[in-house]
C-alpha cells in the first residue's frame, strides 16, 4: 500500500509537471503571437499568394503581421480562425457553404448570416471565381470528342486522379459521380503532382481550379459543367469580427482587385516559374499601386534551415521529455497490475493508430494552433513505445532474480527501483529511442498546424512542386534522426554495462 | 523454544499437494539438510520459512512467533537467503550485491566496511573481485559472493536452496570446506536443501529425508554414522527412501 501511495504521488507529481510545462509552452507561444495580425494560408499556391499579399499589404502600412504558412486543410484553418488562433485567411464561398457548413442550398446572404453568428465575416471580395473544374489533356479531348463532363460517361477507360480533398468532400467526387452517372474509379493524388502525371500520360483527368496557373502551361481543356453541378467559389478574405478597423480598412483595398486572369498569371509564376509567393505578392502590390516599396524579405536558406531545425528539435525534445515523465511512472505503477497494464497498452496503441494529421486536426479546436497541439500530438505518439518497452523490460526480468529480491527482504518499491528497473533499462532506452525517432518523423506534420519546423519547407515544397524546398526539410530531418540514433547509442554505452546491453 | 518450527504445515497447488502435514523443529546453531528427489517438497518447505510460500494448513513459527505476513520485508532481513545458480543481480558489482541490504538498512559506511572485511577474510575473496560483475567471476567465486550477501546482516537463520548444485565437484569440495569454517566462525541456524547425500553428510548435523511432500525421516548425523560406519552415503539414502533412486 505504501508502495502504491508512493507511486501515485509520483504519477500525480508528473501530471502536474506536465500540465504546467504545457501551460508554459502555451503562454510562451500566445504571448509571442498575440501582438501581430496572424494571416494563414492553406496548402496550395493560390492560398499562399493571397495570404502573402494580405500580409505584405498590412506590413507595408506599418502593421505587424505574420503569415502562418500552409495549415493542413480547410477544417484546421477554419477552426483556427473560429477559436482565434489566427485572424485572417483566404477562403471561397463554395468551400464555406459545402465543406464547412454542409448546407449546399445556402444563399450568399444566408452564408453571411451563419458566419456572423460565429463572429466571422467573408469581408473582402477579391474579384474572381475559383471553381472546381475537371480538366483533360487537349489531344485526348479532341480525338475522343469530349468537351463536357457528361461525355465522360461513355469513356470508362480514362484514368482519373483527384486530390484527396476533392475525392472525399461532399461537393466533390461522390456527388459529381451521382449527378453525371460516371463509371470511372478515380485514385487519390497530390494536386501538384497531377499535372505532370497528365503530361506524362499516366493520368487523363484531374480536378483543377479555374485559376490554376498550370492550365495555361499544360495543354489542358476545361470540361464544361453542363449540368451546373459545381457551385460558385468566389474568393474572399475570411476575417474575425474583432479585427481592428484599421486592418479591415487596409484589407478592403484588395476588393475586386484580382480577376481570374490576374490570379491565374500570379499562380503560374509560383507554380511554373518557381518564383516565391512572397516575391510574386510584392510585385502585385507594387504594380497595382497598393504598396509602393513592397519587397519580399525572405530569410537566407541557411538561416531558414537553422531556424526550422531549432523549432523541430524543440517540438520533439519537449514532447519526448513530457512523454518520459508521464510514461515512466505510469508504466512502473502499472507493472504491478498486469490486466490494467494490458488495457493501457491497448489504449496507447489506439492513439498510435490515429493518423497524425487527423490527431492534429482534432486537437486544434481544443488547444488552438501552433506548437501546443503539435507537442501534444508528438507526446501522445511517444507514449506507446516508452510504456510498452518499460513494461516488457520489467515483465521479462528473470523470475529467479525477482524471487531472490523478495526472499532477501526487499520491499516491493525497492525491488522495482533497485532490481527490476535497472534490468529493464536497455529495453526502456530502446523504447525512448524509438519514440524520439518516430517524433522526428512525425514532427514534419506539425507545420500543418502552424508549428513550423522542418515540415514547413517540405509542405511548402509539396504545394509548390519545388523539390529543392522539399529537400531543404527532408535532409535535415533525416540527419537529425541519424544524430539522435547516435546520441542514444552513446547514452547507452555510457549508462548501461556492456553485458546488459541488447 | 525452537528458533524455527513447522506445525502441521501443508501446501496445496492446483492438482497436487506440494507439502502435507509437516511438523518439524530445527535446532539452534545447527545445519539441517533437507534431502529428497526433485519435486519432493523440500524447496517448498524452505520457502515457507521466509514467507515466500504461505502454508494453507498449519503454521510456521520463526523466532518464537507465527510469521506476520503483513510485515515480511523486515522479517526476511533477519534470514539469509542463497539460491541455486547464485541469484546474483547481474547489473550490480559483486561488492554492491553483498552490500545491498546493509545500504538499504542505512548502515554507516564504516560499519559496512568492517563487516565486508570480516566476510572477505572468511570466504577468502579478494578486494579487486568486489568491483567485478557476477558474470566476470568463476562459479565458485559467485557462490562465495552469494554466501557473503546472505550473511551480510548477520542473520540468525540461513536458508540455502541447493546453492552448490551447479558447481563442478572440485570447486564444490572447496566451498564445502568454507561453509564449515563460516559456520564455525558465525554459527547460525541453517537449512540446506540438497539432493546430494554426500553433501548432506558432510555439512549437516541433522538430516531430514523427504518424499512426496512428506517427511520420511529426521535423523541425527552422528547416530546415522555410528549405526552404519561402513556404508556409502548414497546407500544410506537409498535405505531411507521408498522406491528406486534416480
Amino acid at each position: 500500500m505504501i508502495f502504491r501511495a508512493c507511486l501515485m504521488t509520483a504519477v500525480r507529481r508528473s501530471a502536474a509537471l506536465l500540465l504546467s510545462l504545457l501551460m508554459a509552452v502555451a503562454t510562451a507561444s500566445a504571448s509571442a503571437t498575440s501582438e501581430p495580425i496572424r494571416i494563414a494560408s492553406k496548402t496550395f499556391s493560390e492560398s499562399y499568394v493571397l495570404a502573402e499579399i494580405a500580409t505584405q499589404l498590412l506590413q507595408g502600412n506599418g502593421i505587424t503581421a505574420e503569415h502562418k504558412l500552409g495549415l493542413g486543410g480547410t477544417m484546421i484553418a477554419f477552426e483556427a480562425l473560429r477559436t482565434g488562433a489566427i485572424d485572417v485567411y483566404p477562403e471561397y464561398t463554395g468551400t464555406l457553404i459545402q465543406a464547412v457548413l454542409g448546407k449546399p442550398n445556402l444563399s450568399r446572404s444566408g452564408l453571411d448570416a451563419e458566419l456572423a453568428a460565429m463572429g466571422l465575416t467573408l469581408g473582402v471580395n477579391l474579384g474572381f471565381n475559383n471553381s472546381y473544374a475537371l480538366v483533360l489533356d487537349t489531344k485526348t479531348a479532341a480525338t475522343r470528342g469530349i468537351s463536357r463532363i457528361s461525355d465522360l460517361a461513355s469513356h470508362d477507360d480514362l484514368q482519373i486522379g483527384f486530390s484527396l480533398e476533392f475525392l472525399n468532400r461532399g461537393d466533390g467526387w461522390p456527388e459529381l459521380q451521382k449527378v453525371y452517372r460516371l463509371p470511372q474509379r478515380p485514385v487519390g493524388i497530390e494536386h501538384a503532382l497531377a499535372y505532370p502525371a497528365i503530361a506524362n500520360g499516366q493520368l487523363d483527368i484531374t480536378d483543377a481550379y479555374t485559376t490554376d496557373g498550370e492550365l495555361d502551361v499544360y495543354d489542358l481543356t476545361i470540361l464544361a459543367d453542363d449540368q451546373g453541378y459545381f457551385p460558385r467559389y468566389e474568393a474572399g478574405l475570411l476575417l474575425r469580427d474583432d479585427l481592428p478597423p484599421k486592418v479591415v480598412e487596409l484589407l478592403l483595398q484588395l476588393e475586386q482587385r484580382l480577376d481570374e486572369e490576374t490570379m491565374r498569371a500570379l499562380n503560374r509564376r509560383v507554380a511554373i516559374d518557381k518564383e516565391s509567393p512572397a516575391g510574386v505578392a510584392a510585385d502585385f502590390l507594387r504594380d497595382s499601386g497598393l504598396v509602393a516599396d513592397a519587397v519580399s524579405s525572405a530569410p537566407s536558406r541557411v538561416s531558414r534551415i537553422l531556424r526550422n531545425t531549432g523549432v523541430h528539435l524543440k517540438l520533439t525534445s519537449v514532447a519526448l521529455i513530457l512523454a518520459c515523465l508521464t510514461a515512466l511512472p505510469l508504466a512502473l505503477f502499472l507493472s504491478r497490475f498486469e490486466r490494467l497494464a494490458r488495457s493501457l497498452l491497448y489504449i496507447t496503441g489506439l492513439i498510435q493508430t490515429i493518423p497524425a494529421l487527423a490527431l492534429l486536426a482534432l486537437l486544434v479546436p481544443l488547444v488552438g494552433l501552433g506548437q501546443v497541439p503539435a507537442i501534444l500530438a508528438l507526446f501522445l505518439y511517444s507514449l506507446l513505445p516508452i510504456v510498452r518497452n518499460t513494461l516488457i523490460g520489467i515483465f521479462n526480468v528473470d523470475p529467479l532474480l525477482k524471487e531472490v529480491a523478495t526472499g532477501m527482504g526487499l520491499t516491493a518499491n525497492q525491488q522495482l527501483l533497485k532490481v527490476e528497473l535497472p534490468l529493464a533499462m536497455p529495453t526502456l532506452m530502446a523504447g525512448v529511442k524509438t519514440a524520439a525517432i518516430i517524433s522526428i518523423g512525425t514532427a514534419t506534420l506539425a507545420a500543418f498546424v502552424g508549428a513550423g519546423g522542418l515540415g514547413e519547407p517540405i509542405i511548402t515544397g509539396l504545394t509548390l512542386n519545388d523539390h529543392k524546398l522539399i529537400l531543404e526539410g527532408a535532409i535535415p530531418a533525416a540527419a537529425l534522426a541519424v544524430l539522435v540514433e547516435l546520441l542514444f547509442e552513446w547514452l547507452e554505452r555510457a549508462t548501461i554495462p556492456a553485458h546488459l546491453r541488447e | 523454544m525452537p528458533i524455527l518450527s513447522l506445525e502441521s504445515a501443508g501446501k496445496q497447488y492446483p492438482g497436487a499437494a506440494a507439502l502435507t502435514d509437516v511438523t518439524l523443529q530445527f535446532k539452534r546453531h545447527q545445519i539441517t539438510a533437507l534431502i529428497g528427489r526433485s519435486g519432493c517438497g523440500k524447496s517448498t518447505l524452505l520457502k515457507m520459512c521466509n514467507g515466500l510460500v504461505r502454508p494453507d494448513a498449519g503454521e510456521v513459527r520463526v523466532f518464537g512467533e507465527a510469521i506476520d505476513y503483513g510485515n515480511l520485508p523486515v522479517f526476511r532481513r533477519r534470514i539469509g537467503y542463497a539460491v541455486q545458480g547464485n541469484g546474483l543481480f547481474p547489473h550490480l558489482s559483486a561488492g554492491a550485491n553483498i552490500c545491498l541490504l546493509a545500504k538499504l538498512e542505512a548502515w554507516p559506511e564504516a560499519q559496512i566496511e568492517q563487516r565486508l572485511e570480516e566476510l572477505l577474510s572468511l570466504t577468502r575473496l579478494s578486494r579487486p573481485m568486489l568491483d567485478k560483475y557476477p558474470h566476470q567471476l568463476s562459479g565458485g567465486q559467485q557462490q562465495r559472493v552469494g554466501l557473503c550477501r546472505a550473511m551480510m546482516l548477520r542473520p540468525e537463520i540461513l536458508l540455502l536452496d541447493e546453492p552448490f548444485a551447479a558447481l563442478d565437484p572440485i570447486t564444490r569440495k572447496g566451498i564445502h570446506q568454507q561453509v564449515l569454517e563460516l559456520h564455525q566462525a558465525e554459527p547460525s541456524t541453517a537449512l540446506l536443501v540438497t539432493h546430494d547425500m554426500r553433501e548432506a553428510m558432510l555439512l549437516a548435523d541433522t538430516i531430514v529425508v523427504m518424499d512426496n511432500g512428506q517427511v520420511v525421516q529426521q535423523l541425527d548425523k552422528q547416530i546415522l554414522l555410528e549405526a552404519n560406519p561402513d556404508s556409502a552415503p548414497e546407500d544410506l539414502l537409498h535405505a531411507m527412501l521408498p522406491g528406486e533412486l534416480e
